[in-house]
């Protein structure tokens, strides 16, 4: 499994979980876990998710979901996993 | 699997507190380079950098992608040069030949800096170590991102105060050959006391011979991260303050580690050390002097300064040290005052001194750095800032380094510009009496009492 945690920061609105989840299912990222919170009127939502079967390298999608944010008004990054569960984890 | 508060925290840290890794350094050892001509040495020299240091740059920024974390620098530190040049340089010219080949093999591939310009003369110069030192402002002049450091003392041996009197001078002569650029050679030139052979940090990096062929050692930061923790436990009491410290620190080196790892596994280099220094930039938030006014002093320099630095220190030592397996380098907090805002500030304005700056250097990893002083201060007075520098490291068994900038044309009330990560900084007085019957004598002061421990 290869893990990569997909964070989605911006203005609420419609259709933002469709498009990430659109994107990640042509791309063949399979969701593990999502999870969402407002902070100070901001829509923060956590995506993890497994790309192993993907073909497409990391790099490729962290810039596609990025690009994907621009288009939504969104900030969108990709980061593997291991950066969270090692600063976090003992 | 991490949870969304865990991964806010981390993408807070780096968005907000400017959490990055400050450096990855490729330390290479060019010990078998040497040779009986210059010219073969310096064809040596530049094959082994490019062939060994290749891929360092790309690695790091595909590390950077995958995380998410900015690697600020990518720099490479070499064998101290007056070994790898004793057996083919006759003479100063020699060396500056091998340190234009550094500088062209360092741009080939991509670093922004190259360490190990150096010689280590603790106890005595031979006529190589004599020959590079006596090269240095030459080096620092035609060079550009080449860095020089001389080890001028050590609580093993003592100080060699005939090294300490040369660099009073070699400080000088490079701040005036390079006169037109506000005397920015001399940011590249730290003398030292007790200096480490795997610190990844410039300007003092250098690939010691205790080391390996290769290592990866790497350098973190993030003096921002601890000042919004500090924030957040303004009134707290002591315990609470030293406790967020350690624990902050503790995430920070993580990421340190995380990094050391993937760059050596990626590189099939040997992971050295991670490197716990905070180390601050010119940029509003990632300053070392606003922690210590977060822990509730009006400006850096005031009364409990040393003490709030002392607390830093340590604390990020204790949560440093149990987040890597391989601690090293200069490990604590760097007191530079031209690449810290509030350090520049408090200097601007009569808080902080560079007698405060030299007490502070007593509990911090390493010394007076980046204090530009007035052109006109002598060499003699220079080698007396050294030598007392070099005194507080022989005695308290740490690293102490003096780069300080005199800078030519410039007195007190003026500023200086380095530009980037290097800043800018007032001009600091400097005590006007003179030391020079004292640094003239000559010889070496012999080492203290408490390294005779066999």
């Amino acid at each position: 499994m290869k893990k990569i945690i997909i964070t989605v920061v911006g203005k609420d609105r419609v259709g933002i979980i469709a498009k990430v989840c659109t994107y990640l299912s042509e791309a063949q990222i399979n969701i593990l876990d999502i999870t969402q919170t407002i902070v100070s009127d901001m829509f923060n939502m956590m995506v993890i998710a497994d790309m192993e079967k993907s073909g497409k390298p990391f790099d490729v999608i962290a810039d596609e979901l990025k690009a994907l944010g621009d288009e939504m008004g969104l900030r969108i990054l990709a980061q593997k996993e291991e950066i969270f569960t090692e600063m976090h984890r003992i | 699997m991490p949870s969304i508060k865990e991964v806010l925290e981390t993408n807070r840290m780096i968005e907000h507190d400017l959490l990055d890794v400050r450096t990855i350094t490729m330390g290479i050892s060019l010990l078998d380079c040497a040779s009986d001509d210059v010219g073969r040495t310096c064809g040596k020299i530049y094959d082994r950098i490019l062939k060994t240091a290749g891929k360092l740059v790309e690695t790091g920024e595909a590390i950077s992608k995958d995380f998410g974390i900015p690697i600020v620098n990518k720099r490479i530190s070499v064998t101290p040069i007056s070994l790898v040049g004793s057996g083919c340089c006759h003479g100063p010219e020699d060396y500056v030949k091998i340190a234009k080949t550094l500088d062209r093999a360092a741009k080939e591939v991509g670093v922004n800096f190259l360490g190990g310009y150096s010689a280590l003369v603790t106890k005595g110069m031979t006529t190589a170590d004599r020959m590079l030192i006596e090269s240095i402002p030459e080096t620092l002049d035609v060079t550009d991102i080449v860095c020089s450091s001389v080890n001028v003392g050590s609580t093993r041996t003592g100080i060699d105060m005939d090294a300490v009197r040369l660099m009073g001078k070699i400080i000088k002569k490079t701040a005036e050959r390079t006169a037109d650029r506000d005397s920015f050679g001399c940011a590249k030139l730290v003398v030292f006391c007790n200096a480490p052979d795997d610190n990844p940090f410039m300007a003092g990096a250098f690939h010691g011979v205790t080391e390996g062929d290769v290592v990866i050692n790497v350098g973190v930061s993030g003096p921002g991260v601890v000042k919004a923790a500090v924030d957040r436990v303004k009134g707290e009491n002591f315990e609470v303050l030293c406790q967020t410290v350690k624990k902050t620190a503790f995430k920070v080196t993580r990421v340190g580690q995380l990094v050391a790892q993937e760059a050596a596994s990626r590189l099939n280099v040997p992971f050295g050390i991670v490197d716990l220094s905070l180390a601050p930039t010119p940029a509003v938030g990632d300053s070392v002097a606003q922690i210590l006014e977060s822990m509730g002093l009006e400006r850096v320099g005031a009364p409990g300064t040393t003490a709030a630095l002392a607390i830093l220190n340590d604390q990020v030592k204790k949560g440093g040290v149990m987040a890597s397996s391989y601690v090293g380098g200069l490990s604590g907090a760097f007191i530079p005052v031209s690449e810290d805002r509030g350090m520049i500030e408090a200097a601007a304005m009569g808080a902080l001194s560079i007698e405060k700056l030299e007490a502070m250097t007593c509990v911090c990893s390493v010394g007076l750095d980046m204090i530009a002083v007035p052109g006109d201060t002598t060499e003699e007075t220079l080698a007396g800032i050294i030598a007392d520098e070099a005194a507080i490291g022989m005695i308290n068994q740490k690293t102490t380094a003096v780069r300080l900038i005199p800078v030519i044309g410039k007195s007190v009330g003026e500023t200086v510009s380095f530009g980037g990560l290097l800043g800018y900084a007032p001009i600091m007085p400097v005590n006007g009496y003179s030391c020079a019957e004292f640094v003239n004598r000559g010889g070496r002061i012999p080492a203290p009492i408490h390294s005779f421990r066999n």
